[in-house]
């Protein structure tokens, strides 16, 4: 028996909502880290990871590339060699669990590369993962939603734009029907029109209640969007962010992202 | 070289699309197997070997007939492949080739040792089904009509696994791990369970050519070791983990190998690897290959 996101929150329950701090901190937990580490072979990466995000959230993880953001979402689907701590989605215990049980939970996993295979068409690309537990997008509202893949569904995966292929990314893991999202540098290398296609994407999701979880190097990009932020350096969380305190602690994260 | 008669030609070219119906059968499976597993299946030879050892003792100890066997063997070595692969090949998963290379060719020299131990290493003639029995008159040649079977269903074969591949989703979940099984796997697929399957296709494909080979060649125990090293050149020139070179490649050398005892008989049996070397040369991804 195993609990599914995808059934918890229908899309047609969905409202708009702009929730505090406060109101997340009593909305069900959906993810919860505690005391995450995390091995690549010898290298010991997450040094002790703890965070978690509620339903219905939005939560960026900033920080420098190596601090261990891609490696927290890559520890989250057990796609890490060792990890030791507890991870909980949706209640559920994950830490022992293979990859593709994980997944069956309701998590939508978009890597940094994309991940778009190169020997599938694009909508061969768009219905390769299974369906969760029903309630996700069909084929043709995703088509609806981004015309351009409509017209490009035969097309090589690969051949398509870099804003193509990440839109695809993320099509690919809506139409299972998860509803935690796990976004890794979704607008890195992509020219600004695009960006702001994908902003217009991921606030209408966030509208639609899913549960999402970005990496991101582009502070602007979660500014407007993000209800909290996690600063991860070393492989833990060195600073925890509200939006409404993003304006005052703009200092203190300038010292922690700036570059 | 123009006085040989066309009639010997297409004798030849005739004999050796029945060889590479073979080649393309075992190279498939070698193919789909290194392309999922990462694994270079040193025991594919042996695998065939029990293919028609299997026909052989079933036709001799339980009377089972060539057509049943045609089904069966292909099942049962199919899953004693996947016991295999549960049991032994996936705990060197992530480690470096070399092992699981060292693993089947260990796992080879067992099986091949122990029918050598039985049956010594000369052939059992194995008799081919009375249906299939007589001649069948092409106009240049008498090909006996179990060869015309051969290649028939060795092509639906060939044919029937690479619609399976390219055209279902199944195969795109194939086509997808072969690129990249972690993702394939976050992304909610099972694919420990994909890699047991294909490993156990694999095999019973190699066993199935091994049931087809029984009429026709001597069973014996080494009969797989000699097949195993063209279709390794096979899967090579055609593109490593490429279904369609595999096939391709087979067949054509098949023919082209007939081909060359037409016209230098003393080359025939190195004109494989003489292509193989010129390919490397050329595309060293082979014919069919993403060049990285």
């Amino acid at each position: 028996m195993t609990t599914s996101l995808a059934l918890s929150t229908p899309i047609s329950a969905a409202t708009e909502m702009g929730p505090t701090a406060a109101a997340a901190a009593q909305r069900r937990q959906i993810l919860a880290l505690q005391d995450v580490h995390a091995w690549y072979g010898e290298s010991h990466i997450l040094h002790g990871m703890t965070l978690s995000v509620a339903e219905g959230e939005v939560v960026s993880l900033l920080g420098r590339n190596g601090g261990g953001r891609t490696t927290t979402l890559r520890a989250i689907m057990g796609l890490v060699d060792r990890r030791k701590g507890s991870i909980r989605i949706a209640g559920a215990e994950v830490i022992a669990l293979p990859p593709h049980r994980i997944a069956r939970l309701g998590v939508g996993y978009c890597p940094e590369e994309r991940g778009i295979f190169a020997s599938l068409t694009c909508e061969e690309n768009l219905r390769l993962p299974p369906s969760q537990a029903g309630g996700g997008m069909s084929v043709d509202e995703i088509y609806a939603l981004l015309p351009n893949l409509a017209e490009r569904r035969k097309t090589q995966g690969t051949r398509l734009s870099g804003g193509e292929q990440q839109m695809l990314a993320i099509a690919r893991v809506l139409r299972t029907g998860s509803r935690l999202l796990l976004l890794d540098e979704i607008s890195e290398g992509l020219a600004p029109v695009i960006v702001d296609r994908l902003l217009e994407l991921i606030t209408r999701l966030k509208s639609l209640n899913y549960t999402i979880l970005l990496v991101e190097q582009n502070t602007h990009f979660v500014e407007d969007l993000a209800d909290r932020h996690f600063v991860v350096e070393r492989g833990q969380v060195v600073l925890h962010v509200t939006a409404a305190e993003l304006a005052s602690s703009a200092e203190l994260l300038e010292r922690y992202i700036g570059v | 070289m123009l006085d040989i008669p066309l009639p010997v030609l297409l004798g030849q070219v005739t004999i050796g699309l029945v060889n590479g119906c073979f080649y393309a059968m075992l190279s498939l499976g070698l193919a789909v197997i290194f392309g999922l597993l990462n694994v270079i299946n040193f025991s594919h030879g042996a695998v065939y070997m029990l293919g028609a050892f299997a026909a052989y003792l079933g036709s001799r100890w339980l009377g089972i007939n060539y057509w049943i066997a045609l089904f069966i063997v292909p099942v049962v070595v199919g899953a004693f492949g996947m016991l295999v692969e549960r049991l032994l090949l996936r705990r060197l998963t992530g480690l470096d080739h070399l092992y699981s290379l060292l693993l089947t060719f260990g796992l080879a020299l067992v099986l091949e040792g122990i029918f050598l131990d039985i049956y010594g290493s000369a052939g059992q003639s194995y008799n081919g089904p009375p249906q299939l029995d007589g001649l069948v008159d092409l106009g240049f040649m008498r090909l006996p009509l179990y060869r015309v079977w051969v290649v028939a269903v060795s092509l639906a074969v060939c044919v029937g696994i690479w619609l399976l591949i390219e055209r279902t989703s199944l195969g795109a979940y194939l086509r997808a791990g072969t690129e990249n099984a972690r993702l394939v796997q976050a992304l909610g697929i099972n694919v420990p369970l994909m890699i047991t399957l294909t490993y156990g296709l694999g095999v019973g494909l190699a066993a199935l050519a091994g049931v087809l080979a029984a009429p026709i060649y001597q069973v014996q125990p080494l009969m797989g070791s000699n097949l195993l090293i063209i279709a390794f050149a096979v899967v090579v020139i055609g593109g490593l983990g490429s279904t369609l070179g595999a096939i391709l490649t087979g067949l054509g050398l098949g023919i082209i190998e007939g081909l060359s005892k037409v016209f230098y008989p003393e080359i025939s049996s190195t004109t494989v690897f003489i292509i193989m070397a010129l390919v490397l040369l050329v595309r060293p991804a082979g014919l069919f290959g993403r060049e990285a």
